[in-house]
């Protein structure tokens, strides 16, 4: 008889205890255990670069074009409610030219890679996810394994290069999008001159923040590729069990940033 | 040569192999039968290295699989053909592009005319017109899907074909075209295979010996004739069984 399925209840207290305690502790341990490894095989399938190039090239394709859209849209939002709130809250005996400043500094540190990397947390995460997922129920991912075929070269790594390459891309778009937007709002509303305002992005200006935009992008472009494809890679159990996995990845990622983000703010700057 | 002993494998508390020997010879087919969740799957995934024993060892040419480091056992898996039970496709490429990954030499497999020829052999083998090759996965029927899945375990010439439930799913007259394609693959390519079943008429035509797998172990192993002529109590149940579901059938 296994002893596991004894009754718990004819088991002394800190035996119960420790068990309670005990298995959740070791399931993390054993998640970050498997994290772990799947970033180690993705640096060891660096090397199949034949296979994973042309397969990252189509994915970039799916990131950038596929998201272009949505992420002008947004960063223009986020520019234009910068703009305004800064014109709202600074009026009076403040410099108009402030506002130049406050709102590109807000979208290139803040706005820009943060809401870009949420974003694509919901469009690529949620994807990858259920990709990769669907091909974990399926035995598309023991198929590709039973061919000697890597699945790190074929199927995670080309998704985080993916990410690698077109986050930054995206995010500095984003940023333009929104110091753009931003400039022609604060124009009709506190009807700030073009002079005034390109003072005020210069004003503050720091090479560092554009870096400091990158790497943000470049986080969140692993956080948004690398977690989904984990979740999804140890999706189980059918069609249900990749609803889980999608949710999962989503929520993950979109913490993940949030944390990241507070982190980098308070190391990088 | 496959050999599997004293395979143990469990998943938390569920115990599904306790003990399995088992062999196959080379040149051998063996069909392994058992009724739905046994654990058949899970056999059939050690022997290619998806899955490793908690205990015990599993051995293709005197190779220990679970000792093997990874370009050893992607050495190994080339060897080996694996059919999966619903054609486990790769759903974002077109069947063409699903065959040619199965062309396991690298050389080969970037070779665009070697591929084209190879994809359109495998094809042919399955009875598949080469028309087929454009369609996506989802444009097939459970049964092309079952076969093109066949044609990619074929395509890199593996010496070992392992499928699993080939016929399951199927009509009859689909099984029976399945099974033919079973027989054939023994006579034309001169596999060593190991056939994952739980139909037990179709597993008599086609197998050397039959293997009956009941509680995570090996209860039964032999040929058409000793297991009609089991005494064991499982043996004959789980034949019976078949029988009748076949007469009522
Ligand atoms: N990766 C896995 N994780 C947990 N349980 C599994 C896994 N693979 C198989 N099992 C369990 O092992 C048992 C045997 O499965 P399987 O080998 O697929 O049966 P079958 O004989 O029908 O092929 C089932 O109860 C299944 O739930
Ligand atoms: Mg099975």
């Amino acid at each position: 008889m296994d002893p596991q399925l004894t009754t718990t209840a004819e088991l002394p207290l800190p035996v119960n205890a420790a068990r309670a305690v005990s298995r959740p502790v070791l399931g993390a341990l054993g998640t970050v255990g498997r994290f772990g490894m799947l970033l180690l095989e993705l640096v060891r399938a660096l090397p199949e670069w034949r296979v994973w190039v042309p397969r990252a090239l189509e994915q970039c394709e799916q990131v950038g074009y596929g998201s272009l859209l949505i992420v002008l849209l947004t960063s223009a939002f986020a520019g234009a409610v910068a703009s305004l709130q800064a014109g709202y809250q600074f009026t009076g005996n403040i410099p108009l030219y402030v506002v130049g400043a406050i709102v590109s500094e807000s979208v290139i540190l803040e706005l820009g890679p943060v809401m870009t990397g949420l974003l694509l947390a919901g469009r690529i995460g949620a994807r990858y996810a259920a990709e990769l997922g669907t091909m974990r129920v399926t035995e598309q991912v023991d198929a590709l394994e039973s061919l000697g075929r890597n699945p790190a070269s074929h199927l995670l790594l080309p998704r985080v290069i993916a990410g690698l390459v077109m986050l930054p891309a995206l995010v500095a778009l984003a940023d333009a999008t929104g110091i753009l937007s931003g400039w022609v709002v604060a124009k009709s509303s506190i009807h700030i001159t073009n002079a005034d305002y390109a003072y005020g992005t210069h004003r503050y200006f720091r090479t560092f923040d554009l870096w400091y935009s990158v790497i943000k992008a470049e986080a969140f472009g692993a956080v948004v590729t690398v977690i989904p494809c984990f979740v999804g890679y140890e999706a189980k159990e059918g069609a249900e069990g990749v609803g889980r996995a999608t949710t999962t990845a989503v929520v993950a990622a979109c913490v993940v940033i949030l944390l990241l983000d507070m982190l980098l703010a308070k190391l990088l700057l | 040569m496959i050999e599997l002993k004293n395979v143990h494998k469990r998943f938390g508390h569920h115990v599904v192999l306790d003990g399995v020997d088992f062999t196959v010879a080379d040149g051998e087919t063996v069909a392994l039968l058992g009724p739905s969740g046994t654990g058949k799957s899970v056999l059939l995934k050690h022997i290619i290295g998806l899955l490793r024993p908690d205990v015990g060892d599993v051995l293709v040419d005197g190779e220990s699989v679970p000792g093997l480091k990874r370009r050893a056992l992607t050495k190994l898996r080339t060897r080996i053909g694996y059919a999966f039970q619903t054609g486990a496709l790769f759903d974002s490429m077109t069947v063409y592009e699903n065959i040619r990954l199965g062309i396991t030499d690298e050389t080969c497999y970037g070779d665009r005319d070697f591929c084209r020829a190879r994809v359109k052999e495998c094809l042919r083998l399955v009875n598949l017109s080469e028309d087929v090759g454009r369609l996506m996965p989802a444009e097939l029927s459970g049964g092309m899907r079952k076969r093109v899945g066949i044609a990619r375990a074929i395509a890199g010439r593996p010496t070992y074909l392992l499928y699993d439930e080939p016929t399951s799913g199927l009509d009859p007259v689909n099984a029976d075209a399945m099974d033919a394609l079973i027989e054939r693959f023994q006579k034309e390519l001169h596999v060593t295979s190991v056939v994952v079943s739980h139909d037990v008429r179709g597993s008599f035509k086609i197998a050397d010996r039959i293997a009956l797998l009941h509680n995570g172990r090996i209860r039964a192993v032999g040929t058409a004739e000793e297991f009609m002529a089991a005494k064991d109590s499982v043996v004959r149940a789980f034949l019976e069984r078949d029988l009748e579901v076949a007469a009522e059938g």
